[in-house]
């Protein structure tokens, strides 16, 4: 080794190894972007397209004048904004205390608010929609009952009430989740350490605790002003026409996939997601402490008073209470005979449920089948596209993640016109069926719009694997494919399910995009059918046993997540790490 | 089978920061080398780049005779054992060990022989069917060690692997290391930023700082005749007295020596505390005691000679008197003991 005139070139690293990555993995990314791209990005830009072109092909605003220049458009884009913002307002009141009162005291019933924040999400907002009509409705069991008592009503059912009312009892878990989650982020030393410096009360409120949990609350509250924003299925149900959704679904619907106009509602609507989204990007820019710290393990709690246990008790009690009576009422209108203009039904019969076992099974057996396939192809688009984000240097990386997870932010109605757009001229070999009415599109559009979450959970997945369990692997002979899957896929198995449990669960009670897509009865999911059978008063039975038979089968998926979720972190927390 | 390992002249940078810049050294068959050096070193990137895990922009990677720089790490033979271990949690002990054997193809009960054999040499036969998660730390330490080994590799690659267990255990499973190395003759490398780890363990080392090699050499040669101030100061406590030389002659603020070898020009004299002793003011260049510190065996005495700080230890004897604080002392040097660094 004496001469030691070695080569000193420059790098001898072929082109992919310079950005740490396989032609497998360069292959994988293509495709994840192109599908994106076909079924994503191109129905948008259609969308964007007839919405900005004038009748002959060229850039033009004149529809967007059209849409402020009608009366019932423009009521309809306030009413939209009005009711989001307004669930907002109505979730918070009902979160806020509720998470306050899990993360600052010791309080018996905490597993009971644990319970609230899971309840209302296992049931769509449009199946519960009907039960409440007739508990909260002008001639439901409280009105009815208040009348009787006190001759007076309230009207919480009455148009936009209505929609707010049901919206806020949905999606209100969203908040408490993510408030709850920052709060309990926050490490008893952070406050310890404030009133160790001399601050309390408010100022210790106001300078720690309320800025450490603004992100939670912030994030959670944005996802909700989103997802009322874009629910379809709530107003329709209520006979709520004058608001965006159903204003755009009744254009294409009745006059037509030409009519300009539903394009039109369909880039207000996104503009108003994106806005809300950026909006509380902006606000929580560079405040994102959660992930900073290790443990936190939330603030300290302190006992409540008699009068503090008995109000807590009273509070906790009435929100169980009303995000329970949806659930309630929708299994009793499933047994009831006849239920109108009474408190309860007048009788009970198994009756709706033989009907549903007679009519159903083709209904159930499509739910499982798309929501079973979609769940699979975001639960391998999310692993790959998350493995190649976090493991490789490829250029376009981060792009193709961030139009993934901008899924989120596209209404299913306007994906539903978008692919309509797009692919009804594409007719299949064979059958002649126009591409954008076969059933396989149902489960592109479930796949495209629960992308995200799949993408999220394989993204912690791998994020919690750490590269040296890869590199030890590696350097005890093993190629990157059996790396794959003896030690990569393996790990992340938990993660994964879970993602798939969770995409096939939100799917399964999807709406917007289904009312859209679904052309022919036999291609039709649960949710379609419970639609359907809600529409007519002789159907309600039925569509309440099929709603109920939607909650047990969401409410089961979702306990195998939590469970998957729980087991992982138990082996996490064991972790060597 | 055993190798030594050459490198020549390899850099390596992410974008524009260089980690390691023109660095060359070879390991000898059967050598316990260490690299060591503070965070940010490199030291860590070169033992990286021996498995395999990233490519120098420049300059050659040698196991044996054999070129291994553009190899991925599965087609070479650099066993390396993590900082976190890497233990795969969803595989009991003896499927860990039994991974890289079954990457090469081994049959079964071959396979099965020589994970019993590997435990057995580390000790945990016991626990072959228990999960990582199960063992204590220092278990798992050997766990990781043993599917090392196991393999038979051509060198034995350790990235602190002692830094996650507590002291006594770090002194005890050091001693074990060594003496595994020994029993089967293992080329190993071994990455550090302790210095009283790396004299304990290693035949030799190179010292890191800043992505160049600053030293070469055993234990006792770097700590005797450290090549430069970096050298001198972190591996032990160092005295530097900057000056320069001029005719034989070292000469410092209030300090000076004579017999002092080299050309003209500035200069720093190197000696340890204990290099050094102290008598009355009369005797030497006189100083100041600014602080004592009593440890036991020695008296640690801090020193001012105008503005320079000296540490000197000197041991203690039973009911020897030690100066106080404020005297004025005496420093009685030995030029033999110093080392002049330019």
């Amino acid at each position: 080794m004496a001469d030691i005139a070695v080569a000193r070139g420059p790098t001898r690293t072929p082109f992919l190894a310079r950005y740490n990555a396989s032609a497998a993995q360069a292959l994988a990314l293509v495709a994840v972007a192109l599908f994106l791209l076909a079924f994503m990005v191109v129905p948008l830009i259609r969308v964007i397209m007839v919405a900005f072109a004038d009748p002959g092909g060229g850039f033009s605003l004149v529809h967007f004048g059209d849409f402020f220049r009608t009366s019932l458009l423009r009521e309809a884009f306030w009413n939209s904004i009005y009711v989001a913002a307004m669930t907002v307002v109505v979730a918070s009141l009902i979160a806020v205390p509720l998470a306050t009162i899990l993360a600052r005291f010791r309080f018996r019933g905490a597993a009971l608010i644990h319970t609230l924040g899971v309840v209302p999400l296992v049931m769509p907002p449009f199946v519960g929609a009907v039960a409440m009509q007739l508990i909260y409705g002008r001639n439901g069991a409280i009105n009815l009952l208040l009348m009787d008592w006190f001759g007076f009503r309230i009207p919480f059912m009455e148009g936009l009430n209505g929609v707010i009312f049901v919206e806020a009892l949905h999606y209100f878990p969203f908040i408490l989740l993510n408030l709850s989650a920052s709060l309990s982020n926050i490490d008893s030393a952070m406050e310890e350490s404030a009133q160790n410096l001399g601050a309390r009360g408010f100022t210790l409120f106001s300078r720690i605790v309320f800025p450490l949990a603004l992100p939670g609350y912030v994030a959670g509250a944005a996802l909700v002003f989103v997802k009322v924003f874009d629910d379809l299925a709530t107003p329709l149900l209520l006979n709520v026409n004058a608001m965006l959704a159903p204003q755009a679904y009744l254009k294409i619907t009745t006059v037509g996939l030409a009519d300009p106009m539903g394009y039109v509602i369909s880039v207000i609507m996104i503009g108003c997601s994106l806005g809300a989204m950026a909006l509380s990007a902006l606000v929580l820019r560079g405040r994102d402490f959660a992930t900073s710290q290790r443990g936190g393990g939330g603030l300290s709690r302190r006992r409540l008073g008699k009068w503090g246990t008995a109000g807590a008790a009273a509070f906790v009690t009435l929100a169980l209470a009303i995000s329970l009576s949806p659930h309630i009422g929708i299994f009793l209108l499933s047994l009831a005979t006849v239920w109108s203009f009474a408190v309860l039904p007048d009788a009970y019969t198994m009756a709706h449920y033989v009907t549903i076992y007679r009519e159903a099974g083709p209904l159930i057996g499509n739910t499982i089948l798309y929501c079973g396939l979609a769940g699979l192809i975001d639960v391998v688009l999310g692993a790959t596209l998350a493995y190649v984000v976090l493991r490789t240097r490829l250029p376009g990386r981060k792009l193709v993640e961030q139009v993934a997870m901008a899924a989120v932010a596209i209404p299913g109605l306007v994906l539903g016109i978008g692919l309509l757009r797009t692919y009804y001229d594409v007719k299949l070999p064979f059958s002649g069926e126009s591409l954008a009415t076969f059933w396989f599109m149902l489960v592109i559009a479930y796949a495209i719009r629960r992308l995200p979450y799949a993408l999220s959970a394989a993204t912690a997945a791998i994020q919690q694997l750490h590269i040296s369990l890869e590199e030890a692997a590696e350097n005890l002979g093993a190629r990157k494919l059996s790396v794959l899957s003896r030690i990569v896929v393996p790990l992340m198995t938990g993660g994964l399910l879970a993602g798939f449990v969770t995409s096939f669960a939100t799917a399964a009670v999807e709406l917007s995009a289904t009312l859209l897509l679904v052309a022919r009865a036999p291609d039709a999911p649960l949710s379609y059918g419970i639609y359907v059978y809600m529409q007519s008063a002789a159907g309600r039975g039925p569509g309440a046993a099929l709603g109920v038979v939607a909650v047990v089968v969401v409410a089961i998926a979702t306990y195998i997540a939590f469970k998957i979720a729980e087991r992982e972190r138990g082996l996490k927390s064991r972790e060597l790490f | 089978m055993t190798r030594g390992v050459t490198i020549e002249h390899v850099s390596f940078g992410y974008g524009a920061t260089a980690v390691l810049e023109d660095v060359s050294l070879d390991v000898a068959q059967g050598e316990f080398f260490a690299f060591l050096g503070p965070s940010g070193s490199g030291k860590t990137t070169l033992l990286r780049l021996i498995a395999g895990f990233g490519t120098p922009s420049r300059g050659r990677i040698l196991i044996g005779e054999r070129d291994v720089t553009g190899l991925p790490p599965w087609s070479r033979s650099a066993g390396m054992v993590f900082q976190s271990y890497a233990l795969w949690p969803h595989m009991t002990v003896a499927k860990n060990v039994a991974f890289g054997l079954e990457r090469r193809k081994l049959p079964r009960a071959d396979i099965a022989r020589r994970v019993a054999a590997a435990l057995d040499l580390v000790g945990l036969s016991a626990y072959a069917d228990r999960r990582p998660a199960q063992l204590s730390g220092g278990q798992q330490q050997r766990v990781a060690l043993a599917r090392t080994i196991v393999i038979e590799p051509e060198v034995l690659l350790l990235d602190e692997p002692l830094s996650n267990l507590d002291a006594k255990l770090r002194v005890e499973m050091r001693s074990e290391l060594k003496s595994l190395q020994r029993k089967l003759g293992l080329t190993a490398i071994y990455v550090t930023h302790d210095q009283e780890e790396a004299n304990a363990i290693a035949d030799r080392i190179a010292v890191l700082d800043q992505g160049r090699i600053q030293q070469i050499g055993a234990p006792t040669e770097l700590y005797d005749h450290p090549a430069n101030r970096f050298v001198a100061t972190f591996l032990g406590t160092a005295n530097l007295i900057e000056g320069r030389i001029a005719n034989g002659r070292f000469v410092g603020d209030n300090f000076q020596l004579d017999g002092v070898g080299g050309p003209d020009g500035p200069a720093c004299i190197s000696f340890r505390p204990q290099d050094i002793a102290l008598g009355s003011a009369a005797s030497g260049t006189a100083a100041t005691v600014t602080a004592r510190e009593f440890l036991g065996s020695v008296v640690r005495y801090e020193l001012a000679m105008s503005n320079q700080r000296i540490t000197v230890d000197v041991p203690h004897r039973r009911d020897s008197e030690p100066h106080a604080v404020d005297a004025l002392v005496g420093l009685i040097v030995d030029p033999k003991q110093m080392t002049v660094l330019r």
